[in-house]
């Protein structure tokens, strides 16, 4: 059954350095306040894992926490570049990152695999692409057609960390629009964390897509209000478009990325300041937006 | 803007959106190739069905997305499934007609990559990755390409193959269920794969654009059709279409 506790000790008791980590969410729902809690927690050696691999990675990395990246696609969305994630890759700071890269649909299918107890997924995909020779990938016959497929192994992380939308208070977690992996992520992993924006009696259902994750396959319930943020809850919150945009310049400069980072996530009790000073108009101060 | 009065991304949109058929199953790419998605929509192709990697089917946004997973793709769609679905029971099992993709670099075979430039385990600039576009280059029924010509981004070989177009040296597409890139379009014309040899050909011109400018800015020895078209200019009511999106798009995102 999931434990409802605050999301400090969640992080703290569940996230050991050195784990294979998934904090996903595909632009939408994105763990942020958690995010946050793992790097003011300074986790050293982690492996993230995540699909789309967005300005949350771009922080955990440019912090040093991760010696690994297991993504397939890593960019800032509709805007450009994650410049910490390519300081890490290209330049080594502020370490050395490995990367392993695959598809969405490779992706996806690791996940799914990962949720269903089976050692692989298959599907029609890398096929003549540069990714067949460089990643994780396998030629499989199938063998009731002869049609040669790819097989990619499961994915099962140690922690997956997901925001949504609603928990009620036996801890079942409801959330909808756009859910991304989260279900099969979540269902892959060892332990679960999860983030909501509201505690209620029950859930509602309110939006397309309605996902429940029922309370015994989560283990750690913390309410986080906003707790996307900049990414948003449908029903919510809304994205902020002009924080993803500001981010650019804010991360393009390795001083300047610290300064923020030191003052909006490290010298911060917990995301509730972190949400004033977005209230008060501090976050984008450093930049011109 | 230019003396003809739109800008070489306005043309390029515009001739993009009318590739784009009414009917048609079309998983779009974010960017240009969902601005000229969503062109078409709003004018000859109003029952287009567009399908984004999000997992958000037959949506119609009011504003373009800044990103793929906007809330504005979710709120205005048919449906709404899981990223695991949207790639196993629509695109890989054939359900999309037209695959609409960018890349940062094209190659004479149309094969596409926006992974690195540069060798891949030391990079000169380090691209986004993959993301969705292998499988809708080798499932959807066909592909549109849209990239800006330049002599960076039309190479002889594309330093790292991320989505096939018709492989290594027009090796082909052995294997592939879709038949590939049908046409190229840029901010100066229209490339077409020739049908035996795979290679990209020059078969139209933006008006005002000269071959010699599309042969420079192209890195390979570029085939030129022996009737070369010039496209129709943009007209009066495609740039007001797609000037109000923009605009809508541009007040939206300023928050």
């Amino acid at each position: 059954m999931a434990e409802f506790t605050t999301l400090r000790d969640a992080v703290a008791d569940l996230v050991p350095d050195g784990s294979v980590v998934a904090m996903e969410g595909f632009t939408h729902l994105i763990p942020f306040a958690a995010g946050h809690e793992v790097i003011r927690q300074a986790k050293r050696d982690l492996t993230l894992i995540r699909m789309t691999p967005d300005v949350i990675y771009d922080q955990v990395i440019g912090m040093g926490c991760a010696s690994k990246l297991i993504f397939s696609w890593g960019g800032n969305p509709g805007v450009g570049s994650l410049h910490r994630l390519r300081d890490a890759v290209e330049n080594d700071h502020p370490r050395a990152l490995e990367i392993e890269e695959h598809s969405h649909a490779g992706m996806a299918a690791r996940y799914a695999a990962g949720a269903s107890g089976l050692p692989f997924g298959v599907l029609r995909g890398y096929m003549g692409t540069d990714l067949e020779g460089l990643t994780n990938v396998a030629t499989i016959t199938c063998p009731f057609t002869g049609e040669d497929l790819r097989a990619v192994p499961a994915i099962n992380p140690d922690v997956t960390i997901i925001h949504a939308q609603q928990a009620d208070r036996r801890g079942n977690i409801g959330m909808w629009g756009i859910t991304g992996v989260q279900r099969e992520v979540a269902l892959a992993a060892e332990r679960v964390i999860v983030t909501v924006e509201e505690l209620v009696d029950e859930l509602s259902v309110t939006g397309p897509n309605h996902v429940v994750l029922p309370s015994w396959t989560v283990d750690a319930v913390s309410e986080v209000p906003q707790g996307s943020h900049p990414s948003y809850s449908m029903g919510y919150t809304t994205r902020d478009n002009a924080f993803y945009t500001g981010w650019d310049a804010i991360s393009r400069d390795r001083d300047m990325f610290a300064v923020w980072m030191q003052r909006f996530v490290m010298s911060v009790d917990g995301f509730d300041d972190y949400i004033r000073a977005r209230d008060a108009g501090a976050l984008l101060e450093m930049v011109d937006v | 803007m230019s003396e003809m009065g739109y800008t070489t991304d306005e043309i390029m949109s515009v001739v993009a959106a009318r590739h784009l058929h009414d009917g048609q199953v079309c998983f779009v790419g974010i960017g240009l190739p969902s601005e000229a998605a969503n062109l078409a929509r709003l004018s000859h192709a109003p029952n287009v069905i567009l399908i984004y990697e999000s997992g958000t089917i037959g949506t119609s946004p009011e504003v373009l997305p800044l990103s793929i997973g906007d809330g504005e793709l979710a709120s205005h769609a048919d449906l709404v499934v899981s990223v695991p679905e949207i790639f196993s029971y629509w695109l890989q099992a054939g359900r999309v007609d037209v695959g609409f993709l960018s890349a940062a670099q094209i190659d004479r075979f149309a094969n596409l990559n926006s992974t690195v430039i540069g060798d891949y385990h030391d990079p000169d600039v380090r691209l986004p990755g993959a993301g969705g576009a292998p499988e809708i280059a080798s499932a959807a029924g066909e592909v549109i390409v849209m990239l800006r010509h330049t002599k960076r981004a039309f190479v002889e070989e594309v330093d790292f193959i991320t989505s096939v177009g018709f492989g290594v040296k027009g090796a082909g597409r052995e294997g592939h269920r879709g038949s590939g890139p049908s046409v190229v379009i840029t901010d100066l014309g229209i490339l077409r794969p020739d049908p035996s040899t795979f290679e990209l050909e020059l078969v139209a011109i933006h008006p005002g654009i000269s071959v010699d400018e599309v042969v420079e800015n192209t890195g390979w020895e570029l085939q030129i059709a022996d009737e070369l078209e010039v496209t129709g200019a943009p007209t009066s009511e495609e740039l007001s279409i797609l000037r109000g999106l923009k605009e809508r798009t541009a007040r939206a995102h300023a928050g």
